[in-house]
């Protein structure tokens, strides 16, 4: 017998007596107030992101300019600005290993925890949101979701290859606790209000 | 009212004062209290090692010797946790299953069933530290424990909280375990005395000048780390308390 | 200044301070660093773990005991994981619905479990359906020989990895340095473990056990870094920089699993650092080990299982990733192996099966006053803490027979655990079973039957504790009966009151009562 029917049919002979329904999940109040890009920028301060809220007639990149403009190589997947690395040309992700800065737009955003989602479609090439240096993400306030309950409702999980929540930049504190940024993906995160286009 | 007093074979041996405190309390409510004579051990020092087949007698004496009354009360968390939970080695007959069912800690009989409002008698003018046995707290429920997002309640606080005098102060650690665990205490004795260590130390920087609480095995493992250490705390049942004692 | 020691300065003053300037306070200890009065304290060494021999039963409370005549070390250890409770505490504290949260996921697990086939069948067909590979080990050898199988396949010289107490669990790394294959672990603990040649010590933070100089001294001992250099952000920018062109070079990655929905075949991973993401999304093939126990149904069950985790874990409200591996990427190759390891078997034990519920969050690791004292190496095993000692047992029974004393039974363990497993009560139902199939020490269980048989019998019992005039008659006997008197070792004896309760009775109330039966 393979493993497969082996592991199976053990399963059944000690499957669990008893009643074991699967219960139904309610809807939770959500945590969070009515003004979710209010909620939504706290938290992911507190996440060790960044918001940024363009001012109407500056320009809309102001809070990662200083960071574009000292950039090498800036990878863009949104029409919204231009990069100098075309991430529809790239052959092999490794190629991406040199990007400074990848700006990229967020398919929804979560007030509660301040996350953003990208698929495989946002990002063009998956690996891009972990090799480069700092990531851009524009995001349209109308696409605030107000919690996970409500982000794991939607179709986005059953379509795509791959999905990912970010809550800031990559972390750890596996050192005495102190708390590093950059730890191998990004080193810091902006999330900038920006409407679809 | 014919309540069974339970003395914890601990008790019986190292604080006999606790025992006589419950009975001498227990009859200021005016309760009928018999102490059966041939009573030994809740059987937890066996149980407690995974040894239940060798508790089975001890256990079984319990039961005849508690057969009979309204109530069985001792001053112990972890004793009638015992009783209540883990006196399965033995045949579950009714009577076994009353006995086990009837059988009560001090504090919550004094809260629950007799819902004692005042003690005119009690005064105890120093700063206490609480210490609540693990059996007491998550076993017994005698408070609401550290971990659980549930409405805050504590029935020893709510009896100490009528002494007069009595000025109730926390450690850091409110309910982190003191380390004695039976013979967790004897098996693994460096964690254990590191255990204790660290809670008779928080407990003297909250500035209590005594240790309450209503389960003596926790308090002797505390004192013994304490007076090695040279903390000056001095440790104190709460039956003594809640019977008049001063010091 | 290139832009990557830019990087270093800014992201410095960043990681400290969010956007606001305030402080910020995920997953950061709110301890203070590990201080050490004289350069040589500093250099305390690092306590190792449990001695192992074979099968022979662990002595965790040796081990426990060198853990704590290593002062520098247990201080911050414990300081460090109480501070991760104290965070777990507030994030609970901050959802009005979080005990329902429990419930639900206990409820949700056990549904599953009781019907793991179902469910595995339907994970496997939606899989195969995105096309992946799905693959089935029987055990921890056959997961080895699986991914090995397939790393040879396609010619593959190097594998990095994120973590995953899974492939800990079969002895992944151990086996593969026997292949030629190389393994990189990326996260960073993991990867100090790997590189100092020891176990990771905790399901989510590997190497808390260490100092900063601990750590100092191994990445200068394997990656040649400034052994006086002690800084967290030195040390952490060292291995990011050493490990990038290994995550760039490898030509596999792989992944633990957190969650496995059966709904969509999709393979579910929370982490912080991004190296679960690199490790699937840059070489061409990617693995996922998955335990079977890691399967929910639905997709709308990770709204509570996400918000459980990270709380549970670290007090924060979501891991910085939450990745989400349903199919492969356009021209590469994803293969899922599914392994059961005793996982089945475990089901069918009545008092133990709800085990399975472990979403390994750790959060029982944290609580538990004995584990922070002893440090997770004490256990020798893969799982340590209060979980450990009630699954490590189901592996090897004799060997672990003695984890499930190394408790106090306080219960704290169960009260935080997100998916309500009744820990404590799992750890004094293995004793009566070690007991009963005589796993334990000859003496400890002669010492328990001597007791037994004195507390059964009232007259004898009396003796025993009545004797006015004995030097030290003790109850519980065992502590001056045992040879060693440990008791003694660390605390003052209890003192020996004039006469017992019965005594006292006896000659004060009983001719006023009839209290002798």
């Amino acid at each position: 017998m393979s493993a497969r029917e082996d592991t199976l049919a053990r399963i059944r002979r000690n499957r669990p007596p008893g009643d074991h329904p699967l219960p139904d999940v309610p809807l939770f109040p959500p945590l969070v107030g009515d003004d979710r890009v209010a909620e939504f920028g706290e938290r992911l301060k507190r996440m060790g992101g960044r918001i940024a809220v363009p001012v109407a007639g500056e320009d809309p990149f102001a809070a990662v300019r200083e960071r574009l403009d000292g950039a090498r190589v800036v990878a863009s997947a949104v029409p919204e600005i231009a990069g100098n690395r075309d991430l529809a040309g790239v052959a092999r992700p490794q190629d991406l290993a040199d990007v400074d800065v990848a700006i990229v737009r967020a398919v929804f955003g979560v007030a509660e925890t301040g996350s953003v989602l990208f698929t495989q479609d946002e990002l063009r090439v998956n690996a891009v949101a972990y090799l480069a240096q700092h990531l851009v993400v524009l995001l349209d306030p109308a696409d605030l979701l107000v919690n996970i309950q409500a982000a794991y409702r939607r179709p986005d999980f059953a379509r795509a290859a791959y999905a990912v929540l970010h809550t800031g930049p990559s972390a750890t504190a596996d050192i005495e606790g102190v708390l590093i940024h950059g730890a191998q993906g990004v080193r810091s995160l902006t999330v900038i209000l920006m409407p679809r286009a | 009212m014919r309540i069974g007093l339970f003395v914890p074979c601990y008790v019986d041996a190292f604080e006999p004062e606790v025992g006589i405190a419950t009975l001498e309390l227990l009859e200021r409510f005016g309760l009928d209290v018999h102490y059966p004579f041939d009573q030994t051990c809740c059987g937890q020092p066996m149980t407690n090692t995974g040894c239940h087949a060798e508790a089975a007698a001890t256990e079984a004496l319990f039961v005849r010797n508690f057969s009979g009354f309204d109530y069985i009360v001792a001053p112990s968390g972890s004793c009638v946790h015992q009783v209540r939970e883990h006196l399965t080695a033995i045949p579950q007959t009714d009577d076994v299953k009353a006995v086990r069912a009837k059988t009560f800690e001090l504090v919550e009989f004094l809260h629950d069933v007799l819902k004692v409002e005042a003690f005119p008698w009690a005064e105890f003018p120093h700063r206490v530290g609480y210490h609540s046995n693990c059996n007491a707290l998550r076993g017994i429920h005698h408070a609401r424990p550290s971990e659980l997002n549930k409405p805050a309640y504590s029935k020893p606080l709510d009896l100490l909280k009528k002494v007069k005098g009595i000025e109730i102060v926390a450690p850091s650690r409110p309910d982190e375990c003191c380390g004695f665990g039976g013979t967790f205490s004897v098996f693994e004795p460096a964690v254990s005395a590191k255990m204790g260590y660290d809670k008779v130390t928080d407990h003297a920087q909250a500035g209590a000048q005594y240790v309450v609480s209503a389960d003596s095995s926790c308090m002797m493992h505390q004192k013994g780390c304490a007076d090695r250490l040279g903390t000056p705390l001095k440790f104190i049942h709460i039956a003594r308390i809640l019977n008049g004692a001063a010091a | 200044m290139s832009i990557e020691d830019q990087g270093l300065r800014e992201t410095a003053q960043e990681s400290d301070h969010g956007q606001d300037g305030r402080r910020l306070q995920h997953a950061e200890a709110a301890t203070k660093p590990v201080a050490a009065k004289t350069a040589k304290a500093a250099r305390e060494p690092q306590p190792r773990g449990a001695r192992i021999r074979g099968d022979r039963p662990i002595d965790q409370a040796e081990a426990a005991e060198r853990f704590l005549a290593a002062p520098l070390h247990q201080k911050a250890h414990d300081a460090r994981l109480w501070d991760l409770r104290g965070k777990r505490d507030t994030a609970a504290f901050g959802i009005p619905e979080w005990e329902e949260l429990r419930d639900l996921a206990s409820r949700i697990k056990t549904h599953t479990l009781a019907n793991l086939d179902r469910y595995l069948e339907e994970f496997e067909a939606n899989a195969k359906a995105n096309g992946v590979h799905v693959h089935w080990a029987a055990d921890g050898a056959d997961h080895n020989r699986i991914v090995h199988g397939i790393l040879k396949d396609h010619g593959a010289k190097s594998l990095i990895k994120s973590k995953s107490m899974l492939t800990e669990e079969c002895g992944f790394r151990h086996y593969m340095a026997g292949t030629g294959i190389e393994v990189i672990e990326t996260d960073l603990g993991e990867r100090i473990q790997q590189l100092d040649n020891e176990e990771p010590s905790h399901v989510v933070v590997p190497a808390v056990h260490k100092t900063r100089f601990d750590v100092a001294e191994v990445f200068a001992r394997t990656m040649g870094t400034d052994p006086e250099n002690d800084d967290a952000h030195y040390l952490a920018e060292s291995q990011r920089m050493h490990t990038r062109p290994l995550i760039l070079d490898a030509d596999a990655g792989m992944t633990g699993c957190n969650f496995a929905i059966a709904e969509t075949g999709t393979v579910v991973t929370c982490t912080n650092e991004g190296n679960a993401d690199l490790s699937g999304n840059v070489p061409k093939l990617q693995i996922h080990s998955i335990g079977i126990e890691k399967l929910i149904p639905r997709i709308e069950h990770l709204g509570v299982f996400i918000r459980l985790l990270s709380r549970s874990a670290l007090g924060s409200p979501i891991t910085q990733y939450t990745s989400h591996f349903r199919g492969p990427r356009v021209g590469s190759e994803m293969h899922m192996v599914l392994v059961d390891n005793g996982r089945s078997e475990r089901l069918g034990m009545e008092e133990f099966w709800t085990s399975l519920k472990c979403i390994r969050c750790g959060a029982c690791m944290n609580t538990c006053p004995v584990y922070r004292r002893s440090g997770g190496l004490s256990y020798g095993a893969t799982y340590s803490g209060p979980i450990g000692l009630i699954i490590d047992p189901t592996f090897n029974k004799r060997k672990y027979s003695t984890l499930p004393f190394s408790s106090t039974m306080n219960g704290s363990c169960t009260n935080v655990c997100p998916v309500k497993i009744n820990i404590h009560e799992q750890i004094f139902a293995w004793r009566k079973v070690l007991a009963e199939e005589h796993q334990i020490p000859l003496l400890k269980q002669g010492m328990m039957k001597a007791a037994g048989q004195v507390l059964s019998r009232p007259a004898a019992y009396r003796a025993a504790i009545g004797a006015a005039d004995s030097a030290l008659k003790v109850l519980p006997r065992f502590a001056v009966y045992n040879p060693l008197n440990t008791w003694g070792k660390g605390r003052e004896m209890p003192e020996t009151p004039r006469q017992s309760f019965h005594s006292w009775y006896k000659q004060n109330r009983m001719a006023k009562q009839d209290g002798a039966k």
